[in-house]
């Protein structure tokens, strides 16, 4: 496939049809300890102009998730699976060829705007650079469209911008670059990974905000990464939660706060302080630390650390399992509302769900 | 907003009290980072005090002046009756045994060629206390109730050890010289979401076990909510406003406070997530607005405003704001 | 609260090295936990020192003992002319002259062992003086910052600037031309670049909380200095410290083919000078050839050695 073919694909896909679709993808990476399981098995479809969170604490792979889909990983990696790109099987592609893709057709906004943006190319040109680059503007035209691409991201005084340094702006203003470079091209597909973490909490929201915006304009797809659930609470369409490298469970964003059926996903929302807890409320815990990617456990990843695990949980891996909505699946044996977790739950509840009274923790 | 302004100290058992705190920086060429302004507030003794802001608002360097690292440019910091700036820096030093500080980057806290326990031990090796065995046995005991294996914190670095038990680590290194006060400087920002739960609970328990009087400097609301008694709001080095944990969650009064608690991004897809009523970001330190240091971006700025710093008045049970237009009507919660 | 019993075993979270879920924030801080884990498990893979380093090792080893033990090991006088009548020197090697002799019948292996122990003593009193006085006026400098940073600093710089040919033949030419001066000539010009380094370490090491945690603990500046400074400064400087071997040692060789060198026996300059005629080169190639790839070697093995160092500690160091 040459470039003009690619990009004429992704270009004919209407708003509303599938734009990217995984599956069984896997990404392993060789190591002198062993295999590495970073993404162990992960199915999930995203529509054009749709948002997909993807949730997870360290060692989920999360990250990796993104980076292989955009095809970003050290020659230590080993993938498996598909991923098909606007119905190009994309996960085979060399280098040379993804570079069609990137900037043009996929961009990534990275957490720490310091570290992503050159720090000694002034803004204007770098903004200017995928513009040459993937759509062969002059540079009076890259100059003009980076001009307004500075206006979209709601940067003041945008001429003065486009010569100074990184340096010279505040972290929102160097993230709300980093997302001008990352739609310069106009992607279809926008990987946002972390984006706000390093921001202060007013900054964020503005930033969120902004990207959910240039998402209705350009009709783009974002996949947002994040460890916060806050966030993809407001700007999701769709979640995706994991752990230990796979996908524990995935389903309309609405639908997963309110019926919730991972213990994961529920012990990870009680862990999390809320503002409309009076002070001291005691925090659920989830004991220990994520599992061991190059030896995962056997049976189900969370179950040394899940409450609710019961012996079947230790032994056999449960199958990602649709509920009555076809679009919400989940792993697990005993799920939330079942009635081995409700039997557990009330006993937890009567000890405050502390984990100090368990002897699930193996 | 002000930071000026004391109707907010109170009489009782102060483990700490604060008044017309100043630090201020030189940087480059000649100018002046004014990081704190001229604020005031006390710590009772068993109290947690929160103080929350973005960065820039002064709030970490509220923590080390107290600390005396470096001293203040100005102000008065009296630690359980002693005034810190004016002692020797002999005394000073003596004083470090009771305030401690945890900091935010778990593993860097710690001295990369040590073992861990070693790094716990150093601050009864510094002034001497006990015998050998003595040291040891008490630092055993402070990792098993801070849940370290000590066995394993006798052979092992830093870098083999989570974030999460480093912090720990760092934690129980702050508890052995039986302090009366610990600073915690963004304590559970690097963490991940699970591992900060069992922070904060640690914290607390050990709190009640050894009788700790805690300062907790934090940006994360619904954090500093959870674990304080009292809050404290910072913005670029001044105080806006100051009140028990519930009640400036439940009505907040600084149009500052209101911004920032409605930027929280709260985890219900049913809430509003609209931005909230602010523009633009924090300006330079170095030259803060005049007046009301907020004025620029607040959404029920006047003239006055711009010309007269707001002083901390009282709105009923404890709760303090300095704001010429405090806001009456309380932000909705979900 | 159980933490860390479960899963002993480190994870090999994201693992080779991408920024995995975490990166750093402006503030420099972890945002994940398990991220510096993680670093270190990919790191921990590549930490061992190397096939090559132990061979460099062999070699440097085998150099210094020879050099050091040559009077009483089985080597020829250097000095010592073994002129075979009827035949013209230089001797090709051979059973008796393993390494050949120069243009006077001298023995080359001899000559390059002793030559080695001027060489090896400049080296090792250059770096010794570079790490002692650069190192402490380093650390000085970058732990107090302020005033003490700008003299020092200046020092430095001064030092730097110094034309080190124009220093050699100066104390030369005023002094003797002893083993001593030459090796604190050079000795003094290491103080700067080592002092360099010693300096920027430091000041990187100073930023860090652990040593900012030592002075909440009340430990005095001395105390944080030796227990938690030199430690971690200690390791980029003797890196450093075998490469500025390898500089000195070549340029004891520069100085001897200037004529400045050590004047009383052999050096590893003076016996490559000695075979550096165009004529013998072309028919007596053997008399600089050997003492060249002894220099060679030995430089490259320090080299080596010095980098490998540095790499071995680095990569604990990046993942912190």
């Amino acid at each position: 496939m040459n470039k003009n073919d690619i990009i004429q694909t992704t270009r004919r896909i209407e708003s509303g049809e599938p734009l990217l679709d995984l599956i069984d993808l896997k990404t392993h990476f060789k190591t002198d300890r062993g295999l590495v399981r970073a993404v162990d098995g992960v199915t999930l479809s995203l529509k054009r102009g749709e948002s997909l969170g993807v949730v997870g604490e360290s060692g989920s792979g999360k990250t990796v998730l993104s980076r292989s889909i955009m095809g970003l990983l050290p020659s230590t990696a080993v993938k498996h699976g598909s991923v098909k790109f606007a119905g190009q099987d994309i996960l085979g592609f060399s280098a040379k060829q993804m570079r069609h893709l990137w900037g043009a057709e996929m961009s990534m906004v990275f957490q720490n705007p310091l570290n992503s943006l050159n720090p000694l190319m002034k803004i204007g040109k770098q903004i200017t650079e995928p513009l040459k680059l993937h759509l062969g503007m002059d540079k009076a035209t890259a100059t003009a469209t980076a001009l307004q691409l500075l206006r979209d991201v709601r940067i003041p005084e945008p001429e003065r911008r486009l010569n100074q340094l990184p340096h010279e702006l505040s972290g929102g203003m160097r993230q709300r670059v980093m997302i001008a470079i990352a739609l310069a091209c106009g992607p279809t597909l926008l990987f946002a990974d972390e984006p706000t973490t390093a921001l202060d909490v007013t900054v964020q929201a503005q930033i969120l905000d902004l990207i959910g915006e240039q998402r209705r304009e350009r009709n783009m797809s974002v996949i947002l990464v994040t460890h916060d659930l806050g966030v993809v609470a407001g700007h999701t369409d769709q979640i995706a939660v994991m752990y230990g490298g796979k996908l524990v469970e995935h389903a309309p964003t609405k639908t997963l706060f309110a019926n919730m059926k991972m213990p994961y996903t529920k012990s990870l929302m009680r862990s999390i302080p809320k503002l409309s807890d009076p002070s001291h409320t005691r925090l659920a815990t989830i004991p220990g630390r994520p599992p061991d990617l190059v030896n995962p456990p056997l049976g189900c990843n969370f179950a040394p650390r899940c409450m609710y695990a019961l012996p079947k949980c230790h032994v056999e891996e449960p199958p990602l399992t649709p509920t009555a909505d076809p679009k919400h699946v989940y792993a697990c044996w005993y799920p939330v509302g079942s009635p081995e977790f409700e039997k557990r739950d009330a006993e937890l509840q009567a000890n405050g769900y502390m984990p100090e009274n368990i002897s699930a923790v193996s | 907003m002000a930071g000026t302004g004391k109707a907010h100290l109170r009489d009782g058992d102060k483990v700490l009290s604060i008044e017309d705190l100043v630090v201020e920086f030189k940087v480059g060429r000649g100018n002046t980072v004014k990081a704190v302004s001229g604020i005031s507030f006390d710590v009772l003794r068993g109290e947690t005090l929160g103080i929350v802001g973005e960065s820039g608002c002064g709030k970490s360097t509220t923590g080390r002046a107290i600390m005396q690292i470096p001293p203040p440019t100005s102000g008065s910091i009296v630690f359980e009756g002693a005034e810190l700036t004016e002692v020797s820096s002999n005394a000073v030093r003596e004083a470090r045994t009771r305030v401690q500080m945890i900091f935010q980057d778990p593993v860097s806290s710690l001295n990369p060629r040590r073992s861990v326990r070693d790094s716990v031990l150093e601050p009864l090796e510094i002034w001497k206390r006990g015998t050998k065995e003595e040291r040891e046995k008490l630092v055993d005991e402070i990792l098993e109730s801070v849940g370290i294996d000590p066995a394993r914190a006798a052979e092992s670095k830093p870098h083999q050890f989570s974030g999460g038990q480093c912090q720990r680590i760092s934690v129980a290194r702050a508890l052995v010289l039986d302090p009366t006060l610990i600073i915690c400087d963004e304590p559970v920002s690097a963490l991940d979401v699970s591992v900060q739960a069992q922070v904060l609970n640690l914290l607390e328990d050990l709190k009640e076990k050894f009788g700790l009087t805690l300062v907790f400097i934090a940006h994360d609301l619904a954090v500093v909510k959870n674990i304080s008694d009292r809050v404290a709001v910072m913005y670029l080095g001044k105080l806006c406003e100051v009140a028990s944990s519930d009640d400036l969650y439940a009505r907040p009064s600084h149009p500052y406070t209101n911004v920032l608690l409605d930027s929280i991004p709260e985890a219900d897809p049913e809430a509003d997530h609209s931005v909230g009523k602010i523009v633009g970001e924090p300006p330079s330190p170095v030259s803060p607005p005049s007046g009301c240091r907020f004025h620029p971006r607040c959404a029920y700025a006047t003239s006055i405003c711009t010309s007269e710093e707001p002083q901390l008045r009282a709105m009923g049970d404890g709760h303090f704001v300095a704001c010429h237009h405090p806001v009456e009507t309380p932000v909705k919660i979900s | 609260m159980s933490d860390g019993n479960i899963h002993g075993a480190e994870t090999a979270v994201d693992a080779a090295g991408i920024t995995a879920t975490g990166g750093d924030d402006p503030n420099g801080v972890s945002t994940s936990d398990a991220t510096a884990q993680a670093n270190a498990d990919g790191a921990s893979s590549k930490r061992r020192l190397g096939l090559g380093f132990w061979i460099a090792a062999g070699w440097l080893f085998i150099v210094f003992f020879a050099a050091v033990f040559a009077p009483w090991l089985p080597f020829k006088d250097p000095e010592k002319n073994f002129i075979v009548s009827g035949e013209r020197p230089p001797y090709a090697p051979s059973a008796t002259h393993l390494f050949g002799t120069d243009q006077d019948a001298r023995d080359l292996l001899a000559r390059t062992v002793f030559g080695a122990r001027v060489s090896l003593t400049v080296g090792l009193v250059a770096i010794g003086m570079g790490m002692l006085f650069g190192g402490f006026m380093g650390i000085i400098a970058g732990y107090f910052r302020g005033w003490w940073d700008r003299v020092i600093s200046f020092v430095f710089i001064i030092f730097l600037s110094f034309p080190a040919l124009v220093l050699a033949i100066l104390i030369t030419a005023l002094l003797e031309r002893s083993l001593r001066t030459i090796s604190i000539t050079l000795g003094l010009l290491s103080i700067a670049p080592v002092g360099r380094v010693a300096r920027a370490t430091t000041i990187s090491f100073a930023d860090r909380e652990f040593v900012l945690a030592a002075r909440t603990l009340g430990a005095k500046n001395a105390r944080i200095i030796i227990r938690e400074l030199l430690p971690n400064v200690l390791i980029p400087m003797s890196a450093l410290a075998l490469l500025g071997m390898a500089v000195a040692v070549v340029a004891e060789g520069g100085l001897a083919f200037l004529g400045l060198s050590v004047e009383k026996g052999p050096t590893w300059g003076k016996v490559i000078l000695t075979g550096a005629g165009s004529r013998d080169l072309q028919k007596a190639p053997w008399i600089a050839i050997i003492p060249i790839i002894v220099l060679f070697l030995t430089v490259l093995a320090l080299n080596f050695a010095g980098d490998r160092i540095r790499a071995y500690f680095d990569v604990r160091e990046t993942a912190l």
